[in-house]
């Protein structure tokens, strides 16, 4: 048994606001998988729940009138990595959400709860950080999107009104058209492993593949909230993809992180490895693309 | 306040069934307390173990971390659907018995469960892609080594394909 006050369940969004407006104390609960453990700890013992889990018509990826890529806050990891939609125009995410935890945690798992708990090590967000995404939230006078860069304020804090919950996440056409990226994660083993630090790179490159147009990169773990690397963006943009570049590239990003010292990792050795994973990332994301690094 | 139950309706091992749920309570705690279903076991409870681990609808999950009232219209599996009517182990049952994947037995059903989601799909997995799906589980007893050949074996027999280890 779970030490909760309370459950109360959404059975559609409009459900939800509803529940979100009349128990402004509760908790939302999507998965679980940290919302439940967090209640067997302690932390969130004793208190009241709204479950969103059962609305189904927040699961699913699909592309919207605009051909943005729209993934539905409730769609589980699992099911991102296998959606042909995400394989065919941002594999990446799908990649990087197929790290985390173990195959169980990735069949409950969801991106909205990776997202709307705010943590900077979430595995999803320094690729979604690196693509500019959309987070749509849905609250009692309508839909309100905001920048991912805007929606997460602090750690552990997010951008959601008390009336909203989160509905999908969407990636912009202009930020996927003709883009590859690669997702490295840091961990000390292979599963149930939360990263050390993650690096989400991805380029779009000239139709003669010599050149750079657009470099994107983001960490998670690098700071507070997930982050991109302005300076290191700056170097790569416009540039032609080469080994020199990819260490210039590599070695600017110390200037954009501000990593910490935890018992996880020291601040040296995760701007170390940042500076490595960096190169790495951005030269696989170069050869994705179709392009060489010379 | 006073305890709030639900009625959950859904299929377990291919029996459709209902029963009042408390609404503080775990898929694990209704398969335990309600169903008497006791191979799915309270290892962990935060979901790390794999102890707990189930079917629900064709993939698998820990129980543990899934309410109870979750349960509503799903297609739930546990160990004991396994069996045929006669009482006769399955493949991969067996195949964990001849491989000695199992010692103490308490994550057993659990890894058993992951490894009927992996056969389901009917794909040949190479070897590390085996070990990654095979990872949301703990034994302390194999080394995990015999668990791989047995859920490997019964992958490689399904496809009508010899084994290589």
């Amino acid at each position: 048994m779970y030490d909760m006050k309370a459950l109360y369940e959404a059975q559609s969004v409009e459900d939800a606001v509803a529940l979100r407006i009349e128990h402004p104390e509760a908790q939302i609960i999507a998965g679980g998988s940290d919302v439940l453990v967090q209640m067997r700890e302690g932390k969130r013992a004793g208190k009241e729940l709204i479950s969103i889990y059962m609305i189904d018509a927040m699961r699913g990826v699909s592309l919207d009138a605009a051909e943005n890529l729209r993934i539905g806050s409730l769609t589980s990891f699992s099911h991102i990595t296998r959606d042909p939609l995400i394989q065919k125009y941002c594999n990446v995410l799908g990649e990087a959400v197929d790290q985390v935890g173990s195959p169980q945690i990735r069949n409950i798992g969801t991106i909205g709860g990776n997202t709307c708990n705010g943590v900077t090590s979430a595995d999803s967000a320094s690729t979604l950080h690196a693509y500019e995404a959309i987070v749509e939230l849905t609250g009692k006078d309508g839909v309100r999107k905001v920048p991912i860069k805007d929606f997460y304020i602090k750690a552990g804090t997010v951008d959601i009104k008390p009336d909203e919950i989160q509905t999908a996440i969407l990636i912009p056409k202009a930020s996927y058209e003709n883009t590859f990226g690669h997702y490295i994660k840091y961990g000390m083993r292979n599963a149930m492993e939360i990263a050390t630090l993650g690096c989400s790179v991805n380029v779009r490159l000239s139709s003669n593949k010599k050149t750079i147009e657009r470099c994107r990169i983001a960490y998670g773990v690098a700071g507070p909230v997930p982050m991109r690397c302005p300076s290191a963006e700056a170097v790569a943009n416009g540039a032609a993809p080469s080994k020199a570049l990819a260490e210039q590239f590599a070695r600017a990003v110390i200037d954009d992180i501000n990593p910490r010292d935890s018992w996880r990792a020291s601040k040296a050795f995760r701007q170390h490895i940042a500076v490595e994973m960096a190169k790495r990332a951005l030269t696989r994301a170069v050869e994705l693309a179709g392009g060489e690094m010379a | 306040m006073s305890t709030q139950y639900k009625l959950v309706h859904c299929t377990i091992n291919g029996k459709a069934v209902e029963k009042m749920v408390d609404v503080r309570a775990s898929l694990t705690d209704m398969l335990r307390n309600d169903y008497h279903l006791t191979s799915v076991k309270k290892g962990c409870e935060v979901g790390e173990c794999g102890a707990c681990n189930i079917l629900i609808d064709g993939e698998a999950f820990n129980s543990c971390i899934y309410l109870a009232v979750w349960a509503e219209g799903k297609d739930i599996w546990t160990l004991e659907g396994l069996l045929s009517p006669d009482g006769e182990l399955s493949d991969i049952q067996q195949a964990f018995i001849d491989e000695s994947a199992i010692q103490c037995g308490f994550c057993t059903p659990g890894f058993i469960m992951t490894a009927v989601e992996i056969l389901e799909t009917n794909k040949l997995y190479t070897d590390d892609e085996l070990r990654k799906l095979l990872s949301g589980h703990l034994c302390r007893c194999t080394g995990y080594e015999n668990v791989f050949r047995a859920v490997k074996k019964t992958m490689y027999r399904r496809q009508g394909k010899e084994i290589d280890f």
